[in-house]
Parts: C-alpha cells; structure tokens; sequence
C-alpha cells in the first residue's frame, strides 16, 4: 500500500494523486496508439465506436453523474451533431468549421432544454428529456428539405486539411481518440475547478449550494450546454463513421444505450464511462461469437464426453438455433442491466476499486466495505 | 444605522403565521441568539434570511442595502453564510472539495478558463486551497480533509458545515442550532469557537439555540420568540426572567 | 361536429388504455417510489397471455380474461420479488435501470414465444355498433371506458377506504416507520405490484381489439403512458386516468385536425407546456425540502 504524504497545495490540485499514475496511463496510450498496426480491421472499427460512445459516456456523466440531472435525450443531442455536419458538408464547409459548429449548435440547443429542465427533477426531468428526443426525432423525419426525411443523408468522407480520410483509416481512429482524450481531460479539468464543484454540490444538496453563492439555475443550464456540445462533438465523428445517417438511429433505445454506458462502467467515475463504452460496444462481436463458434465448440465437448455423432450434430443445431433466435440480443441487455444493477451496483470500476482494495488490504478485506446504505423514507421526491 | 436589520418581517403559509411582524436589528461585531420554543418561527426567520422563503411582507436591509429582493445565491456574495438545522452537506464529496465549495463566491474564473486549467485557474486554486487550510486549523479538521461526507460522525459534520461557512469569508454568519445533537465536550468546543469567530475573524454572528447554556455563555444579547411573534429582548438574563418568556416555557 | 365527437369518443377510449397503464405506474409510485418502467410489457404480457387462453387454447373469453389476470398477478408478485425487493431503499436511478431491464427481457422473451406477428383476441364486443342519431359508436370503445372507470373507482375505493389501502400508503411514506408499526412491507409491496399487474392485463386485454398484440406493443404504448402519469402528477390514481384521457385525447384531435406528424408529437408538446407551468404535473403536490 502506497502512502502519500502532500508537501504543498499543489498536490491537491494535480491530475493524478501519484507519478504512478503517469507510467500506466502513459502505458495505455501507448497501447492505443499502436493498435492500429496490430488489430485487425473488424476490431479497430469497434475500438472508434468505443471512443465516440466513451465520449458520449463522459458528456452524459457531466450531467447525470455529476450534477445530477438525469437524461434520456442525449441521442436528440447526437443526432444535432450529426445532422449539422452532414448539412454543412453540403455546401463544402471544412471539418474544422462544422465540428466545432456542430458542438457550438448543439450546446445553444442543450442550453435551450435546460432552461425549462430547470425546475424539473426526478422522473419529471425523466420525462421531459424522453419527449425532447422524440421531438427532435419526428423533426427530422419531417423536416426534408434539411434533412431529407426518412431517407437519411449520405455524409461524405471527411477532409482535413486536404487530406481524406477514410472512415476505417487509422488517422480517423486518432481523430476519435484525441477528441476523447481532451473531453476526458477537459473534464477532469473542470472538476478541480469552482465549476465542477458546483456541479457536485447541485447535486447532493441544492439549498446548501444556493446558500453557499452557486447560482444553481446558471450552472445547471451550463451543465445541460456542456454535455450536449460535447455529445454534439462526437455525433460529428459518428456521422463519419457510419457514413450514412438516418433518424431511426436515433430513438430513445440510443439513449437508454448511453444510460446503460454509464450505468455497467460504474461509480460515477471516467474510469466508469470508458469500460462501460468497452462493454456496450464489444456486445455485438460477443454475439455474433456466439452464433459462429459456440454451437460447434458445444457440440465438439459433447462429443468428447462420448455422445455419438448424430447426437453431437442434433446438439449443434439445437445451440446454434437457440443463438441465433431473434431478439437474444435484447435478452442478453435486460438480463445484464438486472444483474448489474442487483449484484454490482457500483458496476465494472467498483469491481476493479474491489479487487486493488483486496489486494492491497489482504487478508484484512472486510466484503462490507462497500456495502450501501439502504434509506426507507421518501428523501427523494422532497429534494 | 445598524449593520443588519429586520423589518416587519411576516411569513403566512395559508392562515398559519410562521412569522409575524418581527423586527430586530444586529450590530456589528455581535452575538446575537434567537431563542423560543418549537415552531417559534426561529428557522423561518433564517430561511426568510437566505431566502429559500419569499417574505409575505417585511423588508430586510445588511449594511443599509436593501436585501429583501435579492437572490439566494446573491445573499451568499453579499457575505452572508449560513448552517443547517439537520446538516445540509454534499454527502458524496470529500471535506476539502466541501470546503472549496464555501469558496465559491471568490472565485472569479471563467468556465473556458477551467476547461484548459489555465494558470490563472492554478493560481486561483492554490490561492482558495490556502485560505480553506486556515480555516481548516481554526476548526482542527486535520485527520478528516480527504475522507467523504457520507463515511464521518454527526459531531464532526456539525463542524464541517461551520467550517464551509467560514471558508466564504462572510461578515454575517447564521448558525442553525450549532450544538443540536452535539455532547457537553462538543458542545463546549462550538462555544469557544463561535466566541473566537467574533473575536479573532471579526464577524458578526446570528444564531438560533436551544441551549440555553451554550446561549449565556456566548450571546450579547438574546430574542426571545413565540408563535412568530417577538416576547422580548435583551441580555440573556434579563429575556430569560421576563414573565412572557418564563410563561411561554412553562406552557402556562 | 360529429367528426368532432367521433375523435373524441375514440381518443377517449386510447387515453383509457393509457390511463389504465399510467394506473399501474402510479399504484407501484405511491406505495413504493419505484417508477416501473416495464409497465407497459406488463400490459404486453397480459395481452399475450389472453391470447394463449382464449385464442389458442379457445376458453371463453371471460374464463380466458380472469386466468390472464390471475396468472399476471401471480407474475407481478414474481417480478417484484426477484427484481425489486432486493434494491428497494437503492436511489432511485437503480431501480429505473432494472424496471428498464426487466422490460428488455421481457420484449425479447415475449417475441420468442409468440413470435413477432401481430396477434388478435376474437371480444365479445368487437362488432357490434352503438347508433345514437347519425353517431356510430363502437362497443369495443365503449367497453373500454366503461372498464376503466370501473377499476378506477375500485382502485380509488381500495387505496382509500380499506385497512390493506391505508397501509400501502402508510409504506409509501415512510417504510422503515410503517414496518415499525407492524405493517407487513414486503407483502404490501408484493400485493401492490400483483395489483398492477393485474391492471396492465385488462389494459391489455381490453386493447387487444382497438389495435392488435405484438412484442413492442408494450414499449409503444408505455411511452403514451409514462407522460399520462406524469401529466396527472404521478401519484394521484384519478390524476393518472385523467392524464392519459387528455393524452389520448389530443392524439386523436392531432391525428384528425393537424397536417401529418403532429400525431405523434402533439401529446409530449402538451406534456412540455403543463410540465413549463407546473412542474409537479396536474394534481401533483409539490413537496418542500425542510431545512
């Protein structure tokens, strides 16, 4: 077990507690930065999907996990974003310009939502955001000369500084990886800075932030202005991703995806968002595991416990009929949601804070440590 | 004038006269104590204060400024900070970022500012890190700075909540019954700390209490209140051997 | 003017439904501050679980109704066992999830097994007309409306004249205090989840001839439902038929009146303004944090 003794403020402040922190960070970067050159092309696309989710993990984090406003709108937010750029790319705007226009619009809108969400709370603010997003879904549906209606738009490959960039090249995937990296660090940023307090104490007391000089109503409107820009920041790269946009890609099922994000990664922590991001992501490659390999892996145990062949082949079908019945998929979601939220409510981060703590206390760990408190009476419908 | 002035001061909800028409002033550089009992209408005057309540009618002036219409967040700038009654702390943070929050209304940086933690933001920290480490030695909080809320004993957050007051630097400070659910050595300590308050960091207290030793020990002068409405004012001996208040007690 | 009439008798027929959805919401709110999310599957299963008894295995449709509701709230009782009990008194948020991923589970289970088709349950009512004058009502509307207001008031009757009643809203207070008192917490929540179970079949069941069964029907109509309880304040068993009746009704005037598109968008419009003005809903009170 590390101690750290502090001999100046300065150590208060700094990004990371110790210069440990600095080699497996580094570490990691390193790893990112040379997968390119040792994934294969299947998994570095998932890997930019992880990013641009990640990001959407931390903007929603901002709102929901720091200043505590829920939100089931943040797809509406994505598709600005997306939306924007593929509008602007129509008449030859550079990248730079339509990112940062895109992040720019969708934070006046998310700014625009948060004035009303100002006096909402709990399923009311809930309830609020859902109908938000499906406005905004319904508008592009119908607002063709825009956005072409149902028939989605087309967005051309990105260009940077005259240079194309494909959407499967490696400098694409560098693109959504800085973005995710400064939207980390950013963030990190602003929570040792008198902003991100605010944000924290808006969310564990109200009357006590108000009485404390926070104008709640500006820095909840802030909140709701950072989350949405940066998720419009990453609808950029996701429209370049998938090339094509069109409104059913952004149903309220997106944004549940992005609540789920931040739920399974856990503890209300960046850590949380990104391993969440992992997680949502690398579902689908699971699944289609399941449905190539798992049947006939299976049927190759079976048989090796002695099943004749006509069994081993009957057991195969059987497997691989079950794996690809429709709809496993949203089986699969539920049954994780239930689980985490029943067995490991502090999601995959808590797990990992678990497992350093046992480590590092052994053999003193006591299993309550982590143990929540449970409240019976109704605190919070009188916040 | 006087620094801090109450007028007339009322607060209906429906029929129910919470407070009414109380007036009294505070000098600077007082302890003054608010005393009465149950549902006197003591927290409502704070609250009325803080404006987390609207005043029926009334005016409130601090400093000869007439505060009755600013709001809440405004009260704080204005350098007027507060307790709670039953602790109002952000539970899932740790005593220094609780304490950094106290320094909100000194803080002058820009949220872009923030985002690239410009030196200035660094400067600017260091400089509110410093300040709430004073406050930090005044109230001996050093074993609890990097703990959470949510893991400490009521008696400390009690002085958590005091401490986040004074990080504001305020010039009016409200205390919500200080020594509720406090023991006698507790108790003692919030004493000579309100005293030290006034005598050492020159500020002007308010203050709502129960105890009516903690109250003789410190207060200048005290109010008595009942039903909303004020029985009397004065030194502590003298208000607490007033027949009204000796009645009001007593439920005769 | 008949137009006029005939939208609103058929927008207050839908707006029962999701009345009677948004029942089951608040009835679940009020007495354990849980917003189920999977309500609405609830009322999808219900739907298919008639289906199996009449259609499939050819009961009456009375006997098939009643063993739909028995067997929905035997399952409500499950549901709430495996899923809820464990994380009641978690914040709020946990419990949203987990409704969220009951819902999931039981949309994917439900195509499983009934398949994706859409789905009809032959009524009693499904013919036949009422003619008042030129005005052609159907029964199966009407019968609707009659249901919903039926189980309101026993609904209302229940949660404000018997004893288990005034218990489920002594727990809903405050349940540690409740259970002090010697009230039996973990069954009155087991009963009220029974309860809306229950409610989500007939809602179900009733539904099945206005438009037809299928996996998703649950989640479609839930999120009409979800604002009709919002609407009414979430916690007010009137207020929760009347929010879905103003939903449902406007729905259909929107369908009717305005250009294509607004359909859909008119009732969160609504919902927005009312929520813009008073932000506890209709009949909803706003609670104080006391300092």
């Amino acid at each position: 077990m590390r101690f750290l003794f502090k001999t100046d403020y300065e150590d208060d402040i700094k990004l990371f507690p110790h210069s440990g922190y600095w080699v497996s960070y580094g570490i990691l970067l390193a790893l990112l930065l040379i997968a390119p050159y040792v994934l294969s092309s299947y998994l570095m696309s998932q890997l930019v999907f992880v990013c641009i989710y990640a990001t959407v993990g931390v903007a929603l984090l901002i709102l929901t996990g720091f200043t505590g406003q829920a939100s089931l709108g943040h797809a509406a937010f994505l598709a600005i974003g997306a939306y924007t750029a593929a509008y602007l790319q129509k008449y030859n705007v550079p990248f730079p310009v339509y990112f940062f226009a895109a992040g720019a619009l969708t934070g006046i809108i998310g700014a625009m939502v948060g004035f009303p969400a100002l006096r909402l709370t709990g399923i009311y603010l809930v309830i609020a955001t859902i109908s938000f997003a499906l406005i905004v879904e319904e508008i592009l549906a119908r607002w063709e000369s825009v956005t072409n209606g149902n028939e989605g738009m087309r967005v051309k490959t990105l260009s940077l500084l005259g240079v194309t960039v494909p959407r499967d090249s490696p400098t694409f995937y560098y693109l959504c990886l800085a973005v995710l990296v400064l939207t980390i660090v950013g963030t990190l940023n602003l929570l040792r800075s008198p902003t991100g307090r605010a944000f924290v104490a808006i969310r564990d007391s109200e009357t006590a932030a108000r009485s404390m000089g926070v104008n709640v109503a500006l820095y909840k409107v802030k909140s709701f202005a950072i989350s949405a820009a940066i998720t419009g920041f990453a609808g950029v790269l996701f429209a370049h991703k998938l090339s094509f946009i069109s409104p059913e890609m952004f149903t309220l099922q997106l944004s549940i995806e992005f609540i789920i994000v931040i739920l399974i990664g856990g503890a209300f922590s960046l850590h949380g968002a990104v391993l969440g991001a992992i997680f949502i992501v690398m579902i689908d490659p699971f699944l289609t595991y399941l449905k190539d390999d798992v049947p006939g892996m299976i049927a190759g145990i079976a048989a090796a416990f002695g099943a004749g062949k006509a069994t081993a082949g009957s057991i195969q079908s059987n497997v691989a009929a079950f794996a690809s019945l429709n709809g496993l998929k949203g089986a699969i979601y539920g049954i994780i949601i239930v689980l985490f939220v029943l067995f490991e409510p502090l999601g995959l981060y808590g797990r990992w804070l678990k497992i350093k703590l046992f480590f590092q206390l052994f053999p003193l760990y006591k299993r309550a440590t982590f143990k929540r408190q449970k409240i019976y009476v109704k605190s919070e419908r009188n916040r | 004038m006087s620094y801090f002035r109450a007028e007339n001061l009322s607060l209906h909800f429906g029929g129910l006269k919470a407070v009414d028409a109380v007036s009294f002033a505070v000098e600077k550089g007082e302890i003054l104590s608010i005393i009465g009992p149950n549902g006197a209408g003591k927290s409502s005057i704070f609250n009325l204060i803080s404006r987390i309540y609207r005043p029926t009618s009334g005016r409130i002036f601090f400093e000869d400024q007439d505060i009755t219409e600013e709001p809440p967040y405004d009260i704080a700038k204005l350098g007027i900070a507060r307790t709670f009654q039953n602790i109002e702390l952000f539970e899932n943070a740790t005593v220094l970022s609780n304490l950094l929050v106290g320094r909100h209304r000194h803080s002058t940086t820009q949220l872009w500012q923030e985002l690239l933690f410009l030196p200035s933001v660094r400067a600017n920290e260091k400089m509110h890190r410093r300040r709430v480490e004073q406050v930090i030695e005044f109230l001996d909080l050093e074993p609890y700075r990097d703990k959470l809320i949510s893991g400490l004993p009521y008696g400390v957050r009690k002085v958590i909540e005091l401490a986040r007051a004074l990080c504001s630097e305020p010039k009016l400070i409200l205390l919500d019954e200080p020594s509720s659910g406090l023991n006698v050595e507790e108790t003692d300590d919030m004493s000579f700390w309100i005293r030290d308050m006034k005598s050492e960091l020159g500020i002007t207290v308010l203050m709502v209490e129960h105890d009516m030793s903690l109250v003789n020990r410190v207060s200048d002068r005290v109010i008595a209140l009942n039903y909303g409405r004020v029985l009397a004012m004065g030194s502590p001996t003298e208000v607490q051997q007033h027949p009204d208040v000796v009645a009001a007690y007593l439920g005769a | 003017m008949l137009d006029f009439v005939q939208q609103l008798v058929s927008g207050v027929a839908l707006g029962c439904v999701y009345g009677l959805i948004a029942l089951g919401f608040v009835l679940v709110y009020k007495a354990t501050e849980v917003v189920n999310f999977a309500q609405g599957d609830l009322m999808m299963l219900g739907g298919f679980f008639a289906f199996t008894f009449i259609g499939m295995m050819g009961l009456n449709y009375w006997v098939g109704f009643a063993g739909a509701v028995a067997a929905m709230a035997l399952f409500g009782m499950l549901a709430e066992r495996v899923v809820v009990r464990p994380i009641l008194g978690y914040p709020q948020f946990s419990i949203i999830m987990a409704t969220i991923g009951l819902g999931y589970f039981l949309r994917s289970i439900a195509g499983m097994i009934w398949g994706t088709d859409d789905l009809k349950i032959e009524t009693p009512f499904s013919q036949g007309v009422l003619r008042i004058g030129s005005l052609v009502l159907a029964y199966d509307k009407l019968s609707v409306i009659a249901a919903t207001m039926i189980l309101c008031t026993l609904l209302w009757l229940f949660f404000n004249k018997t004893t288990l009643g005034t218990a489920m809203r002594a727990s809903s207070e405050n349940m540690l205090a409740a259970y002090y008192m010697g009230i039996p917490v973990k069954r009155v929540v087991s009963i009220v989840w029974a309860i809306s179970a229950a409610v989500a079949t007939c809602a179900g069941v009733l539904l099945a001839p206005i438009t037809f069964i299928h996996s998703n029907v649950g989640l479609v109509l839930g999120l009409k439902a979800f604002p009709a309880a919002v609407l009414g304040g979430f916690g007010s068993i009137p207020g929760a038929v009347v929010g879905g009746v103003l939903i449902g009704v406007i729905e259909s005037m929107a369908g009717f009146y305005l250009p294509e598109g607004w359909k859909d968008v008119a009732p969160y419009l609504v919902l927005l303004a009312v929520l813009l003005l008073k932000p506890e809903g209709l009949f909803g009170h706003h609670v104080r944090k006391k300092v």
